[in-house]
C-alpha cells in the first residue's frame, strides 16, 4: 500500500511529522484527476497528511482546493487516482459510513434550521446509533465555548452568524472523529469573529490532536492555523510546506506573487 | 379514505337485476327539461316503479353520454337535437320526417328509443306583443315580413350571427326590420313589455310568453328546424322494462304547447318548486290522483336567508356530500402527488415532464374533463371523484416537488456530508423543510378542489352544485346562492382547517 515512505520526496516534511514514520498517513492522495466536463479541477495531485497535522489548502477561485478536500469524504470520486484515509482506500468501502467517520465543516455552518442546537450537534452520533448521543453533544458545545444550558434549546436562527459556526464546529467534533474536514469554515465571518473562531479552533485541536484539513481563500488564516500549507494552481500542486519555508523559500514566482499579494511574505 | 374510494368504486361495479335497479331518469340543466324529467319519475313512481334522479347533467353532450353508456335510462329530449346536435345531419323541414330519422338511427347506432313525442316543440321563435299583432294583423312569418321595416327588432346576439337565426329568416322570408339591438336574453322579455323592441326571438315555451302575454308568429315557411320533445330511452330500458316503457309512453301527446309554456311560467317566473309543478302537471292530465293546492306561497319573494332556512334540511346534506367529495378526492390527491412529488425529486431530468403532464389536465375545462370519462366510469360520484382527484394533483405535486427540491440546500449538503443518506435527507432534512410549501399546495388544491366540486352536478354526483344548477337553469339567484354561499364558506373552512394543521407541520416550532 501507499504511504510508507513518507520520507522518499525530500521536501522536509518529515520534520513536521509527529508520528512513527512507519506509521501510515492519515490522508493520503495519489495522483488524483478530476474533471468536470470540460473543466479540469484536479489535474494528479498527489499529498500526504499525517495524523495529527492541520494542513490549509489555498489557491484561487477555480485551483482544485474545495475538490481536493471533497475526495478524502468522497463527496467528489475522483476520475483517476487513489485516495486512503487510515490506509484504506475510500472507493472500497461505503461512503457514507467513511463520511460518519470524518468531520465535516462547511462554510455557512449547514444546521439543519428545523432542529434545535442540541440536536444538531447530535447529528452523526444519532446516525452512528450512540446510545449517549446528547451528552456527546453536549460535551462537544463545551468544546467549542458554548454552554449547553443556553445554547441547547436553541433554534440555529436564533444564534449570531459566529455562534452558527461554533455549533457547526461542535457537530463535526461530537464523536472525536480522528479527521476534520474544514470547507472555508470562517469565510463568512467578520474580522473579530473569526480570529474568535480561530483561537477557539487552535485550542481545540491542541486538546483533542485530530488530524485536519482546511480550505481557507484568506492565506493570513492558513498560515495561523495549519502546519503545512498546500498552494494549488490550475489542479495542480505548486507547493506544499510550513508557513515558515513557503514565506522563506517559495518554491516558485507564482507562490512569491501570492504571498507577496497577501502580505504574509 | 382510500379505503373508502374504493369501497365506492366497487359499490358501482357491483352487477344487479334488472328488476332490482331503480329506473335513472335524467334531464338537462334547464327548467323545462328539470319539469319534464320529473314528470317521468314521479309517473314512473306511480306506477310503482323504482326510480333514481340524475337531474341537471351537464349538457347534451353529457345527458346522451349518460344515456349511451347505460349510466341513465331515460331523458327528455328535442328530435332535432338529436339529428343536428348528436348525428350532426343536415336540418329538415317536416317534424314526423325528422322523428322518423332520429328514430331509426338512434335504434341501429346505440339501440335507443324515441318514445311518441311529448306534444309540442320547443323551437326558436319569434314574439311579439299581443296589442302589436292585433293592430297589424300579425299570425305568421311571412305577415311579419310585410311590415317589418317599421318595427324594431331585439335579438340575442347568437340569434343575429346563426346562420339558422336573423341571416337565414332574411333569406327565407326577405325579412327586413327598422332596427335590430342585440339583447341578453334576461333583459329581451322587460324591453319587448316596456315598449323598447316590438320583435324578439326566444323558444316556443318560454314561460315568459305566458307571462307577458306575447304571441309566437307562426313559421308558415318551415324554416325553423322541428324541435319536437320526447322522452329518449336507453338501450337496458328499451329492451328489459316494458313496464317502465308502457309507463312513460303514457305521456304521448299529451303537451301542448300552451300546457308547457304554462309549466314553464310557473318555473321559472313564478319559482315554484319543480316536484310540485311536476306533481299538479300530471294530476292535471289525470295520469296521477291527487289534489291541486290552490294556497300557494309566492316562494320565490322570499328572502335568500329564509329560503335557506327552509331548505336547511337539505342544504346540509348536500353540504355533506360535497365535503365527502372533496375530502375523498383531494385525500387520495394527496396520497398519491405527495409520493411522486418526493420520487421525482430523485430524478430531476423526468420531473417537469411529469408535472407539466398534470398541469395540462388542470387546464381541460372542467365539464370536458367529465364528458370524456362518461365513457369510461359512467356519471355519479365515481367520474365526479376521478375528475377532481385529476385536479388536485397538479397544485401538490408542483408545491411538493419545488419544496423538496429548494428546501435548505446548505443544510442537505451538510446533512449528506455527515453521512446521512439520501433517505434519510429527504426523510429529516427536505419533507420537513418543504412541509409549508406542499400543505401551500394542499390548500390551493382543496380550494379550488371545493369550486369544482359544484360542477359534480352536471353529471349526477350531488353536492351544492345541485341548487347552482338548478338556479341558473330557473334564473332563480336565490337558489344559485343557497349553492354557492355555502360552496364558499365551505372553501373558507376547509382552508382554514389545513392552516392550522399546517401549524403541526411547519419546521422548528413556526
Amino acid at each position: 500500500m501507499h504511504g510508507h515512505a513518507p520520507l522518499a520526496r525530500g521536501d522536509g516534511r518529515v520534520l513536521f511529522l509527529p508520528m512513527s514514520q512507519s506509521r501510515p498517513a492519515a490522508l493520503e492522495a495519489v495522483a488524483v484527476a478530476k474533471r468536470f466536463g470540460p473543466v479540469t479541477a484536479l489535474d494528479g495531485v498527489s499529498l500526504e497528511i499525517a495524523a495529527g497535522e492541520c494542513v490549509a489548502l489555498i489557491g484561487e477561485s477555480g485551483s482544485g482546493k474545495t475538490t481536493l478536500l471533497r475526495c478524502f469524504n468522497r463527496l467528489t470520486h475522483p476520475d483517476q487516482g487513489q485516495v486512503l484515509v487510515g490506509g484504506a482506500d475510500v472507493a472500497r468501502g461505503d461512503p457514507v459510513l467513511l463520511r460518519r467517520t470524518i468531520g465535516y465543516v462547511p462554510q455557512e455552518g449547514g444546521l439543519l434550521p428545523h432542529w434545535r442546537v442540541l440536536r444538531n450537534v447530535a447529528l452523526v452520533p444519532w446516525l452512528r446509533g450512540e446510545p449517549d448521543g446528547e451528552a456527546k453533544a453536549s460535551a462537544a458545545l463545551r468544546l467549542v465555548g458554548l454552554e449547553p444550558e443556553a445554547f441547547a434549546r436553541r433554534w440555529p436562527r436564533d444564534l449570531s452568524g459566529g455562534q452558527r459556526q461554533r455549533v457547526a464546529v461542535a457537530r463535526a467534533l461530537a464523536l472525536r472523529p480522528e479527521v476534520v474536514l474544514l470547507d472555508e469554515p470562517f469565510g463568512a465571518l467578520d474580522a473579530i469573529t473569526r480570529a474568535d473562531l480561530q483561537s477557539t479552533f487552535l485550542a481545540v485541536r491542541r486538546e483533542l490532536g485530530f488530524t485536519a484539513v482546511l480550505v481557507t481563500h484568506d492565506i493570513a488564516e492558513a498560515f495561523l492555523l495549519a502546519d503545512r500549507v498546500a498552494v494549488l494552481r490550475e489542479g495542480r500542486l505548486e507547493q506544499i510546506d510550513s508557513p515558515e519555508r513557503l514565506r522563506t523559500a517559495p518554491g516558485t514566482p507564482y507562490v512569491a506573487e501570492l504571498l507577496r499579494r497577501a502580505r504574509v511574505a | 379514505m382510500s379505503a373508502l374510494l374504493l369501497a365506492l368504486l366497487l359499490g358501482a361495479a357491483v352487477v344487479q337485476t334488472p328488476e332490482a335497479t331503480p329506473v335513472v331518469v335524467g334531464s338537462k340543466p334547464f327548467g323545462e327539461s328539470y319539469v319534464l324529467a320529473e314528470m317521468f319519475a314521479q309517473l314512473l313512481e306511480a306506477r310503482g316503479i323504482r326510480v333514481q334522479r340524475r337531474l341537471g347533467l351537464g349538457a347534451t353532450e353529457i345527458a346522451f353520454g349518460a344515456l349511451r353508456s347505460g349510466a341513465a335510462d331515460v331523458y327528455p329530449e328535442y328530435t332535432g337535437t338529436g339529428l343536428l346536435a348528436i348525428l350532426g345531419e343536415r336540418p329538415a323541414a317536416d317534424p314526423a320526417e325528422v322523428y322518423d330519422r332520429v328514430s331509426r338511427e338512434f335504434r341501429r347506432r346505440w339501440g335507443m328509443r324515441w318514445l311518441p313525442p311529448l306534444g309540442f316543440e320547443n323551437t326558436y321563435a319569434v314574439a311579439v306583443r299581443r296589442g302589436t299583432a292585433d293592430s297589424l294583423g300579425l299570425r305568421s312569418l311571412s305577415d311579419l315580413a310585410r311590415v317589418g321595416a317599421r318595427l324594431r327588432a331585439g335579438l340575442t346576439p347568437d340569434f343575429i350571427g346563426r346562420p339558422d337565426g336573423l341571416p337565414g329568416l332574411q333569406g327565407a322570408y326577405g325579412l327586413r326590420f327598422a332596427g335590430v339591438r342585440a339583447l341578453l336574453p334576461a333583459v329581451k322579455y322587460q324591453a319587448l313589455a316596456a315598449g323598447e323592441v316590438d320583435v324578439i326571438d326566444g323558444y316556443s315555451t318560454d314561460g315568459f310568453i305566458a307571462r307577458y302575454d306575447l304571441v309566437v308568429l307562426r313559421d308558415d315557411r318551415r324554416f325553423f328546424p322541428p324541435y319536437e320533445a320526447a322522452a329518449l330511452i336507453g338501450r337496458r330500458l328499451a329492451e328489459h322494462r316494458p313496464d317502465a316503457v308502457a309507463a312513460l309512453t303514457e305521456l304521448g301527446g299529451r303537451l301542448d304547447v300552451e300546457t308547457m309554456r304554462r309549466l314553464n311560467r310557473r318555473l321559472e317566473v313564478d319559482g315554484e318548486p319543480i316536484p310540485r309543478v311536476a306533481r299538479e302537471a300530471l294530476v292535471e292530465l289525470g295520469l296521477l290522483g291527487g289534489t291541486i293546492e290552490t294556497a300557494r306561497s309566492a316562494s320565490r319573494r322570499q328572502g335568500v336567508w329564509q329560503y335557506m332556512w327552509e331548505q336547511r334540511r337539505t342544504l346540509a346534506s348536500l353540504t355533506a356530500r360535497h365535503l365527502l367529495l372533496v375530502l375523498i378526492s383531494l385525500g387520495a390527491a394527496v396520497a398519491v402527488a405527495v409520493p411522486v412529488g418526493l420520487g421525482l425529486e430523485r430524478l430531476p431530468g423526468g420531473a417537469e415532464g411529469v408535472i407539466r403532464g398534470a398541469g395540462v389536465l388542470q387546464t381541460l375545462p372542467g365539464i370536458a374533463l367529465l364528458a370524456f370519462m362518461i365513457p369510461l366510469l359512467g356519471i355519479g360520484v365515481v367520474p365526479a371523484l376521478v375528475a377532481l382527484f385529476l385536479y388536485s394533483l397538479y397544485p401538490i405535486l408542483r408545491n411538493t416537488y419545488s419544496g423538496v427540491r429548494d428546501a435548505a440546500p446548505e443544510a442537505v449538503a451538510a446533512g449528506r456530508a455527515l453521512g446521512m443518506t439520501p433517505r434519510q435527507i429527504l426523510r429529516w432534512v427536505r419533507l420537513p423543510l418543504a412541509a409549508p410549501v406542499i400543505m401551500a399546495g394542499i390548500r390551493t388544491a382543496a380550494v379550488i378542489n371545493v369550486g369544482t366540486a359544484t360542477l359534480a352536478a352536471f353529471i349526477g354526483a350531488g353536492g351544492l352544485g345541485d341548487p347552482i344548477a338548478a338556479g341558473l337553469a330557473l334564473s332563480d339567484s336565490r337558489m344559485i346562492l343557497s349553492g354557492a354561499l355555502p360552496a364558499a364558506l365551505l372553501a373558507l373552512l376547509v382552508d382554514g382547517v389545513l392552516g392550522w394543521c399546517e401549524r403541526w407541520v411547519r419546521p422548528g416550532g413556526g
